[in-house]
């Protein structure tokens, strides 16, 4: 995925501003900056969410040219924070919301395959959450919702997926399964782009891309020393980073 | 597989539905007549039958545009009338008995039900037309409040000349099920089946809608296109349930409540058995209507308002709306 000269305005704001980024194919990209950066905005331009102008090519093809189901069988989206509506997922239960990312495949008139009940049975397994097929999602915690629904993102079986704030309500055992369901996606091929709030996670992913104020502060490997130099930089020193064991995690200056 | 017993749920429903149509047919506001079947088929075929059928369809119209209306604008409180159907059908149906008296024959060819579904046609269109679309559901249900009341000003306006047509008027605001008749229920029955039809071949895109307008595009969802077509088929339902019936209050927004608990959540099943619950509930209110104080008969609309609204009452008081543990 590539974008050249991007720009999104909302109204007369500038959202993000001529944004020139390579998004490693089969990696793990983790999104990072400060508030209001324009990181989920940048997301929702890559699922074909939002408008915008310059350039944003998926393998070579203008992102905006694919439309409906094309799209949405090569591009899945989690989004950030719908889940906090009251209303949110009415009284689907939790097998009936992940069977909607099959919706990609499935034709008007069709019921769902049994190839569709598989892979929405395997899915919720990966993310723990089958004993939870029958609950309505208005009866989950916060941190199995948040299980449900990237169950719904893996059921669409697409090749890239897109994560905002995909730690959000998980406690720390889930977020640690959370970062090996990540390798093993990457092991089946996928390319993976996360919105990451968490700067120890984000540091676990290949490539970082920093925004600020709607431009890019800094892309390149999370192993780059430079690149956590841009990282403390992005947030006006007011972090510093410290290695325990093979990872780098972000401490309070 | 999830066990949700849908065959034994639709059967109960529909066996209900048979008996109560079973029962508007044999009950009049005399009560009982079985010894009549052999001497007036008439009064059951022609008179009873049509009006226990009309009475089932159109509530069955009315709870499906509700279950729509409520997952289509995301709102438990949403029901049929929002759009400005409601004033504009009153509106039409006002127009007709205030410019009766000039004898046009083009007032007399379209008529008092005729009125009623072009005005509801009408009023949903003004409303597309002042949200600027059908893209943006809050600004589509502001400007249906907004036509409602603009429409329901003008409606004012002709009992304001016409004082005499006031009776006529408040009789079709508190819905009336005893003009219904064979060609009634035949239009009824092929815009439920087209309806009913359609919404249920797009049902998944409001059980998509409901985890987010964005998530529902993200999964390659015409959402533009369908949201138009759920407009549509909310404003032919409605349209053709008031035109025949008048304004039967609460149906709409009851129907989809009184069937939640044993629908499991998929729109498809939602919407399927809120139609059934909406001719249900029409038909029950009906039969208590003529029965009640028989053989005065009661506006229907004031019974399913009671009805539905001590239903909604309780469920209320048993369980909150919305909330996540």
């Amino acid at each position: 995925m590539k974008t050249r000269q991007l720009s999104i305005n909302r109204g007369p704001c500038v959202i993000l501003n001529d944004l020139n980024l390579t998004i490693p194919q089969n990696q793990w990209t983790s999104i990072i900056g400060p508030n209001g950066a324009g990181k989920s905005s940048l997301l929702q331009a890559m699922a074909g969410l939002l408008k915008y102008t310059g350039s944003l090519e998926l393998n070579g093809v203008e992102l905006c040219t694919l439309t409906g189901k094309s799209l949405s069988k090569k591009l899945a989206w989690l989004d950030q924070g719908a889940s906090q509506s009251e209303e949110f997922g009415a009284a689907l239960s939790v097998y009936d919301t992940v069977m909607l990312g099959r919706l990609p495949h499935q034709g008007w008139l069709h019921l769902p395959s049994e190839a569709d009940h598989i892979t929405v049975e395997k899915v919720l397994q990966q993310t723990d959450a089958w004993h939870l097929r029958h609950r309505p999602l208005q009866q989950l915690s916060g941190g199995e919702l948040q299980r449900v629904l990237l169950a719904r993102l893996l059921a669409v079986d697409s090749d890239i997926l897109l994560l905002d704030e995909p730690l959000a309500n998980l406690d720390p055992p889930h977020q640690a399964d959370f970062l090996k369901w990540q390798d093993n996606l990457l092991a089946e091929g996928k390319t993976l782009v996360t919105v990451l709030h968490e700067i120890h996670f984000a540091l676990r992913a290949d490539y970082l891309v920093m925004l600020n104020k709607g431009k890019v502060h800094f892309q390149g490997s999370s192993q780059d020393p430079k690149t956590h130099q841009a990282l403390i930089a992005l947030f006006d020193g007011r972090i510093r980073l410290e290695k325990l064991g093979n990872d780098w995690v972000a401490l309070p200056n | 597989m999830q066990k949700n017993y849908f065959l034994a749920k639709l059967s109960g429903l529909l066996i209900l539905s048979a008996m109560l149509l079973l029962l508007g047919t044999l009950l009049g506001s005399t009560g009982a007549s079985w010894n009549e079947m052999g001497l007036d088929q008439t009064i059951l075929f022609d008179i009873r039958l049509p009006r226990s059928l009309g009475a089932y369809f159109a509530g069955a119209l009315l709870g499906l545009a509700g279950g729509i209306a409520q997952s289509l604008f995301r709102n438990p409180l949403a029901d049929p009338y929002l759009l400005g159907s409601a004033s504009g059908a009153l509106l039409g149906v006002g127009s007709i008995l205030c410019f009766a008296y000039l004898g046009d024959s083009w007032i007399e060819l379209i008529g008092l039900n005729g009125g009623a579904f072009i005005g509801a046609l009408i009023g949903v269109l003004a409303s597309l037309l002042l949200a600027g679309g059908y893209r943006s559901s809050l600004r589509l249900l502001l400007s249906g409040v907004v036509i409602s009341v603009i429409l329901g000003a003008a409606n004012s306006l002709f009992t304001f000349i016409r004082p005499d047509l006031f009776q006529s008027i408040q009789s079709f605001m508190l819905g009336n099920t005893t003009l219904l008749n064979w060609l009634g229920v035949e239009i009824m029955a092929m815009a439920l089946a087209f309806c009913l039809l359609v919404a249920l071949v797009i049902s998944p895109t409001l059980d998509a809608l409901s985890l987010g307008e964005n998530t529902a595009r993200s999964l390659g969802l015409p959402l533009d296109q369908l949201r138009l077509v759920l407009v549509g088929i909310l404003a032919l339902a409605t349209g053709c349930a008031v035109a025949q019936t008048g304004l039967v209050a609460f149906v709409g927004l009851a129907a989809p409540h009184l069937v939640r608990k044993i629908s499991g959540g998929r729109q498809r099943v939602q919407l399927l058995f809120s139609c059934l619950g909406g001719g249900i509930l029409l038909l029950s209110s009906d039969l208590i209507a003529r029965t009640l104080f028989a053989p005065l008969e009661i506006p229907v609309g004031i019974v399913t308002a009671v009805l539905g609204g001590l239903y909604l009452l309780i469920l209320l008081r048993r369980a909150p709306f919305g909330g996540r543990s």
